[in-house]
């Protein structure tokens, strides 16, 4: 069975973006700058029952960062990734804000989870393992440690949200925005390629 | 914000997200900013507490109305023509990928007391109480005799030239009463007024296609509508431009817009910083529209005043077979005004407001002093009110091109249905700005699997 699931990022300090590219397609770039032109990846996670869920992960190329991201990142988004730099203790603050933020304006059944990136420079630590998991517990979070950098933990809290997610959100029953096919409104792109009134088969 | 940029856009409305869009995906380096700590400005959607704080800052929304986060009340009424350049936008810029849409489920117009729906199909046509039988006969000559229209065969023409001849001589030579003439023209070419039966017939002929040919699109009506609200289309777009490198700050009080000595753009003040940008496009809001002895240039002027009451109902509006929304178009002459009163209905379904719960927004050109009775007519059709948010806005448009102090200034939301006004400002703006005419190209998917 195929779970399809909309996801949003949430950036902080550290870069959502670092930790989804370890995730997707396995790479880490020290120097990357935002990507240009990337608004969508997706990934897909088998969990050991057969089940696939694929992860459609959007990015907020840089909206929050003048706490300027639209709401409609919160649409229909099932899951959400804070992610702070555990070496900057500012950037715990930042997730704080922006998780009662999702808290406030999200469906109430959207599953957060909280990162602590840069696992690997635990030397220049700021934030520690207790404070930063005390807050997940209480706010009812996931929370890990990973270093995109190094990939660890990064397969795991993706798994993690993967087995989560099912019994929270039924597979696109809340829309999502995937497919045109689970749509149950207009398919503007249809009229672009085909002549109107001409039915396209259904893939449903 | 000490960085230089290629071009400032003030205000999130669609017509500057659209722009921004389309100058960031061309490689400018945008920067976006808004006063409001919202996206959409004028066109935005607003949830019930931002809804409030705008129209009844003393009050709190009351409880009964369900929760915050169900709402997005439109500004404006405005629905998408299914085959309009808007559509066309949507699909080439490919933000179609952060958007759903709904059909709306019918368009009804105003005679002699009641409402009729506007018919969809030919079955509808042979069905509707709108015209008798002769004149149906009459009505479906006419209507042939558009679709078979080729301005490159003179058979087709019937001896009609539509560069020459007004509208008025082509309803003559096809018999039509008063009241076809009403319905054509008001409920299917959507004029607002009567100006256009003594103008040469073209643009009447191109409204009237457009019209049947969104209607052929989807089936139920012409009208397409995005899910969560029309304040999804400016945060697509905006989005589109952020994707491309756009800078976006809300939030942001715009102090002065700086000129140099010649009166040539330089930058735009916020609190104590200056950023500096070639161009800067906006809104009419941030060039002094609306404020009364300001020294300096005048750089935008009132054109006229629209009326829109947003109303919260409990129930669809009688006479609509309980759609779940709808448009309702009263042509000026049945209600003895010079302009049409616009009906648009929402709800629910379209992820607006809570369950039950129906928004419409009752609009039109003001012509008296007492605005808000000159919108009775339309109000009177919706039944029982339950809360209502009367506004007058008025029209601004800019008082230059903007191509001598690269100040470039967009028009205000009109009173027309669609958005078909709208993007012909887009096309305005991006000539003056860019120096070209703006070529739609397919973007690239960006998938990464």
């Amino acid at each position: 069975m195929a779970y399809t699931q909309t996801q949003i990022g949430v950036r902080s300090e550290a870069s959502l973006q670092s930790l989804v590219l370890r995730f997707v397609k396995d790479q880490f770039d020290d120097y990357r700058e935002s990507t240009i032109g990337a608004a969508f990846l997706t990934q897909t996670v088998t969990l050991e029952d057969q089940t696939t869920v694929k992860f459609e992960i959007w990015d907020t190329a840089g909206q929050e960062r003048y706490k300027s991201l639209a709401p409609m990142y919160y649409r229909n988004a099932n899951c959400a990734v804070v992610v702070y730099d555990i070496t900057q203790t500012a950037s715990l603050e930042k997730a704080r804000s922006w998780i009662r933020e999702l808290q406030r304006q999200a469906d109430p059944s959207i599953v957060i989870a909280l990162c602590g990136n840069k696992s690997d420079l635990a030397a220049r630590r700021q934030v520690t393992e207790e404070e930063a998991k005390k807050y997940a517990d209480e706010e009812g979070l996931m929370w890990c440690e990973t270093s995109a950098k190094t990939g660890e933990g990064v397969q795991e809290i993706f798994t993690a949200i993967a087995k989560k997610l099912p019994q929270n959100a039924p597979p696109s029953a809340r829309g999502g925005r995937p497919g045109p096919a689970a749509r149950a409104g207009v398919d503007l792109n249809k009229q672009a390629s085909g002549t109107p009134g001409q039915n396209e088969p259904c893939n449903c | 914000m000490d960085e230089e940029y290629d071009v400032i856009v003030l205000g999130t409305g669609l017509t500057e997200c659209i722009l921004s869009g389309l100058l960031s995906v061309e490689g400018k380096k945008v920067l976006h900013m808004d006063r409001n700590d919202y996206y959409g400005g004028d066109s935005a959607s607003l949830n019930l507490t931002q809804l409030y704080r705008k129209f009844r800052p003393e009050l709190a929304p009351p409880p009964e109305l369900g929760r915050d986060r169900d709402y997005a009340v439109d500004l404006i009424p405005k629905f998408i023509i299914a085959s309009g350049e808007l559509t066309r936008i949507l699909v080439h810029t490919d933000v179609t990928r952060y958007l759903e849409f709904k059909q709306i489920s019918g368009s009804y117009v105003y005679r002699d007391g009641k409402i009729s729906k506007v018919p969809s199909t030919e079955m509808e046509a042979v069905r509707s109480p709108l015209m008798g039988l002769f004149e149906k006969r009459r009505a479906k000559k006419f209507f042939e005799f558009l679709q078979g229209w080729k301005d490159e065969d003179p058979a087709t023409h019937q001896g009609i030239n539509l560069d020459k001849d007004t509208m008025k001589t082509v309803y003559e030579k096809f018999g039509l009463e008063p009241g076809t003439q009403d319905f054509i023209g008001h409920a299917m070419a959507l004029y607002l007024d009567d100006d256009y039966k003594t103008k040469p017939a073209r643009p009447a002929y191109e409204r009237i296609v457009l019209y049947t040919s969104s209607m052929a699109r989807y089936g139920k009506s012409p009208y397409i509508y995005p899910l969560y609200g029309l304040g999804e289309l400016p945060q697509s777009f905006a989005r589109l431009s952020a994707i491309y490198g756009g800078t976006y700050m809300l939030d942001k009080p715009i102090d002065e817009i700086v000129t140099d000595a010649n009166g040539k753009f330089v930058g735009v003040r916020s609190g104590g910083e200056t950023v500096k940008a070639k161009q800067v496009i906006g809104d009419p809001s941030y060039f002094g529209a609306g404020q009364s002895g300001e020294a300096g240039q005048i750089r935008v002027i009132e054109e006229g005043k629209v009326v829109r009451a947003i109303c919260f109902l409990k129930h669809p509006i009688p006479g609509t077979d309980d759609a779940d929304s709808a448009q309702i178009i009263i042509p000026q002459n049945q209600v003895g005004r010079r302009n049409d009163i616009y009906i648009a209905v929402v709800s629910s379904t379209h992820n607006v407001c809570a369950k039950d719960v129906y928004v419409a927004i009752v609009s039109t050109i003001v012509e008296t002093d007492k605005p808000e009775q000159e919108i009775a007519p339309g109000l009177q059709l919706l039944g029982p009110i339950y809360d209502k948010f009367v506004s007058v806005s008025s029209l601004y448009t800019p008082t230059s091109t903007g191509e001598a102090d690269q100040i470039f200034i967009t028009r205000s939301y009109d009173a027309t249905s669609h958005f078909e006004t709208v993007v012909e400002d887009v096309h305005n703006v991006w000539k003056r700005v860019v120096g070209k005419d703006l070529v739609l190209k397919k973007r690239e998917v960006e998938v990464e699997a």
